[in-house]
């Protein structure tokens, strides 16, 4: 019996499903989330998944959340344990006066539980089978009947998932049908033989509004569409993949030709990264917008390419979706760990321009933009998504698009401008901002060729090893990266309610964490500015926010703190002053962490002295 | 100066070619490399071959990786965009311009390290792609640039100039080439020019992935007695199974050939390949006795050259992608970009 008083909440709890991968869970749990979201109640959903297709323990947790808060909260209100390997961590985990829901079709000894939480067994499996024989059904639809006793525990509207059903199994009535039929098989058994419901709640609310439930890695690849990129080449890896294969999915449905149902696109599975890299530059080089999707090890491939991209100067866009490494690393868990390796890729002396998109729809708005930027500057541009971002579904502000937009290409020297006599130098910076002009190959019979070359040139692309020329090139190189700084988007700064000393900067999925940590921190008396960056090379109001405040916390989730390392880098100041708060254990950083970092440092520095605390 | 121009005056008298072009309208820079490489012949009849077809010039995009081979882009076709990539890299530089804009010829020039060792992988996968270009290996067995290492393309128990004898075995290109799917295959000697501009011609006017081994002796670090790639070995070994004459357009088959020693090739592009048997029962259409017949004679230490295999109704990687006819770089928002009502209608289908 429970010593401690049952959670009791509305709207407002986290609740984790432990399952086998490969089981078919993963789409009842969706349905889940989905079902809570119906209920014009905010959900953040995560999976949290192996390396691996089938057997291996696999957890998805939705955060129940009316206040909105979208990061990860940490910690279990109800476990909706289904997978016996993990079952006692699983159990462990559990906050005190939580739910355990398990399958009590076999009997469990009473040391497997805890006193502390409130159990309910609900016979799965000898519901799923005294209804179905075949033994795949009999596995899909344990899914569905639990959830359909969970929508009784949690008192939700029953309709709402029925919707959702038959908005998936849209014309395929038999599946739809049988799918209705386990939910109320699962509901009508916890409604006749539990107490229902129980302290956690899902109350009809209005906070979801007109907001989009999606994954940052479709939202990108949505935006490689709308930004103009005609040529993908990619190499399979976790957790990137699901962009190419959603560029894939747009562009089937709005890149054909209506009239000869012909591709305005190309994507090419590469042999490897190196091979997706050199495609892209070679794409981008003849004048079409070319991206490629990777992670952590892609990179490291990629980045002689990337060293001749900066410094032959060609367009390319790669979206990093971000995983722990080291090496091989956590494959499936995320991380912000790619910054300096991104900042300063490859070999000599190398800058390149990083955006960090929060959610989906600045992923699909940065993605977008990375296309204008990679022509407009002639180099490599990195979108710096991750894991978290990058394949969780999300509730995100509806994605937008100006129709009136054209896009940028950059530097063009075209046949008319050769023909009335322009002086064309590839190397060449005419107007001041380190941007030369290039053409296209196949421009003109007389006019505009050049030789693209790794090696060094002259502003003139002749191939020259002559010091001065080559120092000459290098600091153009450098301008044109002082103009970058004007045309990234520029970081969000939000000051607290009253001026204080102290500041923070944190970028990308951070961000939802960041909020919420904002008010428990408020709530314990400490006034933060904040500072969203939201690319590299950083605008000149990053300094200017240093120059502000006495101490800068800088969230991160890595080990060695890369952003704050390439800022003390970048703007020549007393590391100090940036005070590092890394959260790099492969789960995604919660507000709970952040309030306590931050918080503990706090109360450190505001030490009352000692003479004062005695008197 | 490091880099040395070439004059552009010439005589007044010199031919011109069915666009009005000179020869010398298809040269580049004078070449660095060394007096007497194979390369620089193999550039010779580069040009020569472009100027024989009146290609435009500036229509031409070439492209290649590290090494003495892949300089040779800047000695030829000044008036073409050309691209000195990264080592082992050219074909997948190549393969993402060719996606870019299908209209231009590419041309792919590497060497035996850079397309047998460090890009094995690219050379195969470009190959089995099917994209449309003429990729040259100019192939010479050793690492030039770097003084003399063996490259993977020389044969085991050759000498090198220091007189360390390899003991791996070679990477026949060829050989790999047809397992692979290339569609047009061919080897030649840069001493053989006659055989060699030819080929090239006809390669260019192939429609997929044409693939040209041109074993191009190095005059500095391979070219002594021991070594399987000198001239004089080639020379001596050379077996040459059919010699080619490219006729451009309508024109009729104007050369008189014995009856049943020509077999007559249809080009995608409308050009002619007429193929001088030299070898009566070889045939250029049978992969895998082409595949066998190579076997056969390197095993015999013989070097088979000539155009080993053609298909001529081959397809390229743009039709496996059914892309658009227009180049994708000239697609612009119109047609690209799908809207705001198409967006509105995918926000609507996310909540």
């Amino acid at each position: 019996m429970s010593d401690k008083k049952p959670i009791s909440s509305v709207n407002d709890f986290v609740v984790r499903f432990a399952n086998v991968n490969g089981s078919g869970s993963a789409s009842a749990n969706e349905m889940f989330a989905r079902a809570i979201l119906r209920h014009g109640v905010p959900v953040s959903p995560r999976n949290i998944f192996p390396s691996n297709i089938q057997g291996l323990p696999t957890w998805y947790e939705v955060r129940v959340t009316e206040a909105g808060h979208l990061g990860a909260r940490g910690g279990v209100d109800m476990m909706v344990a289904m997978n016996p390997q993990t079952w006692d961590k699983d159990v462990a985990g559990i906050e005190p006066g939580g739910y355990l829901f398990y399958d009590s079709t076999k009997p469990m000894p009473s040391t497997k539980f805890r006193d502390d939480i409130t159990v309910i067994g609900v016979p799965l499996t000898a519901i799923t089978n005294s209804t179905y024989t075949d033994p795949r059904q009999r596995q899909l639809f344990k899914n569905i009947i639990y959830l359909g006793a969970l929508s009784a525990l949690l008192d939700m509207d029953p309709k709402l998932i029925e919707q959702l059903i038959g908005e998936q199994y849209k014309g395929k009535e038999k599946l739809l049908s049988s799918n209705v039929h386990a939910l109320h098989l699962g509901r009508d058994w916890a409604l006749q033989n539990l107490k229902c419901p129980i302290g956690l709640r899902v109350k009809k609310s209005d906070k979801v509004g007109d907001r989009i439930f999606i994954e940052g890695n479709s939202a990108a690849a949505l935006g490689a569409v709308y930004g103009g990129a005609t040529v993908c080449a990619w190499y399979p890896i976790t957790p990137s993949s699901s962009v190419a294969e959603a560029f894939t999915a747009h562009c089937k449905k709005y890149r054909h030709d209506p009239e000869t149902g012909k591709a305005k696109y190309a994507i090419v599975q590469g042999e490897d990264e190196l091979a997706s890299i050199g495609i892209v530059i070679g794409a981008s080089w003849n004048g079409a917008r070319a991206f490629t999707a990777t992670s952590g090890p892609g990179i490291s491939l990629m980045t002689e390419f990337i060293g001749l991209s900066y410094f032959a100067e060609i367009p390319a866009v790669i979206m990093n979706i971000q995983r722990a490494g080291p090496s091989t690393g956590m494959p499936t868990r995320t991380q912000q760990c790619d910054i300096i390796a991104c900042a300063y890729a490859s070999h000599g002396d190398t800058k390149h321009v990083l955006l960090f998109p929060e959610d989906p729809a600045e992923a699909f708005e940065f993605a977008a933009a990375a296309f204008d930027l990679a022509e407009r500057l002639q180099t490599t541009i990195f979108l710096m998504l991750d894991l978290d971002i990058g394949m969780n579904h999300r509730l995100s502000r509806p994605l937008k698009w100006d129709d009136a937009k054209q896009y940028d290409r950059g530097k063009i020297m075209t046949a008319e401008m050769l023909e009335e006599g322009r002086d064309f130098g590839r190397y060449l910076d005419v107007d001041g901002d380190g941007i030369p002009y290039r053409t296209y190959p196949g421009t003109h019979p007389t006019k505009g060729s050049y030789f693209t070359r790794g090696t060094s040139r002259d502003r003139y692309a002749r191939y020259s090893e002559e010091g001065t020329v080559y120092a000459d090139n290098m600091q153009r190189l450098v301008r044109k990266f002082e103009t970058a700084q004007d045309l990234v988007p520029r970081p969000l700064q939000a000051n607290a309610e009253r001026p204080t000393k102290y500041g923070v900067i944190y970028f990308g999925s951070t961000s939802p964490a960041m909020d919420e940590a904002i008010g428990l921190l408020e709530a314990r008396g400490h006034q933060l500015d904040r500072l969203r960056i939201r690319a590299f090379p950083f605008h000149s109001s990053v300094a200017s926010f240093l120059a502000e405040h006495d101490f800068v916390y800088v969230v991160e989730q890595n080990r060695d703190s890369q952003l704050r390392q390439l800022i003390v880098n970048e703007n020549g100041i007393d590391p100090v002053r940036l005070v590092p708060i890394v959260h790099y254990d492969g789960t995604p950083i919660t507000a709970r962490f952040i309030a306590k970092a931050i918080g503990d440092h706090q109360d450190h520095l505001k030490v009352t002295p000692l003479r004062k605390a005695v008197s | 100066m490091t880099y040395i121009a070439k004059p552009k005056f010439h005589h007044p008298g010199l031919k011109k070619n069915e666009l009005g072009y000179t020869h010398r309208d298809y040269e580049g820079k004078i070449s660095t490399l060394c007096a007497g490489c194979g390369h620089d012949s193999i550039t010779a009849s580069i040009i020569e071959a472009c100027y024989e077809l009146s290609i435009e010039p500036h229509r031409v995009a070439k492209i290649s990786g590290i090494g003495c081979s892949s300089k040779t882009p800047d000695y030829f076709l000044g008036n073409s965009h050309g691209f000195n990539s990264v080592h082992g890299r050219m074909p997948s530089v190549l393969t993402g311009a060719n996606l870019a804009n299908r209209d231009l010829i590419y041309l792919g020039v590497s060497g035996d390290g850079d397309s047998a060792s460090i890009g094995f992988g690219q050379f195969a996968h470009s190959i089995r792609r099917g994209v449309n270009m003429t990729y040259i290996v100019e192939n010479n067995g050793v690492y030039g640039l770097t003084k003399g290492q063996f490259s993977a393309t020389a044969d085991r128990g050759s000498k090198s100039k220091k007189g360390v004898t390899n003991t791996d075995n070679p990477i026949d290109l060829v050989a790999i080439a047809l397992q692979l799917g290339a569609t047009f295959v061919a080897r030649s000697f840069s001493g053989d020019k006659s055989q060699l501009v030819p080929l090239i011609a006809a390669a260019i006017g192939h429609k997929g992935a044409s693939f040209i081994d041109v074993i191009s002796p190095c005059i500095a670090f391979n070219n002594h007695a021991g070594s399987t790639k000198s001239f004089d070995y080639v020379r001596e070994h050379n077996d040459a199974v059919n010699r080619l004459d490219v006729l451009v357009g309508r024109d009729p088959i104007a050369v008189d050939y014995a009856p049943g020693t020509v077999q007559v090739v249809e080009q995608h592009d409308g050009s002619r390949i007429a193929l001088r048997k030299i070898d009566a029962d070889y045939d250029p259409h049978d992969r895998l006795g082409a595949m066998t017949f190579l076997q056969k004679h390197a095993a015999k230490g013989q070097i088979v050259t000539g155009l080993l295999y053609v298909d001529p109704d081959a397809e390229d990687m743009h039709e496996h992608l059914n892309t658009v006819e227009t180049p994708l770089n000239s697609l612009e928002a119109d047609s690209l970009c799908p809207g705001s009502a198409v967006l509105d209608k995918f926000n609507a289908s996310l909540r």
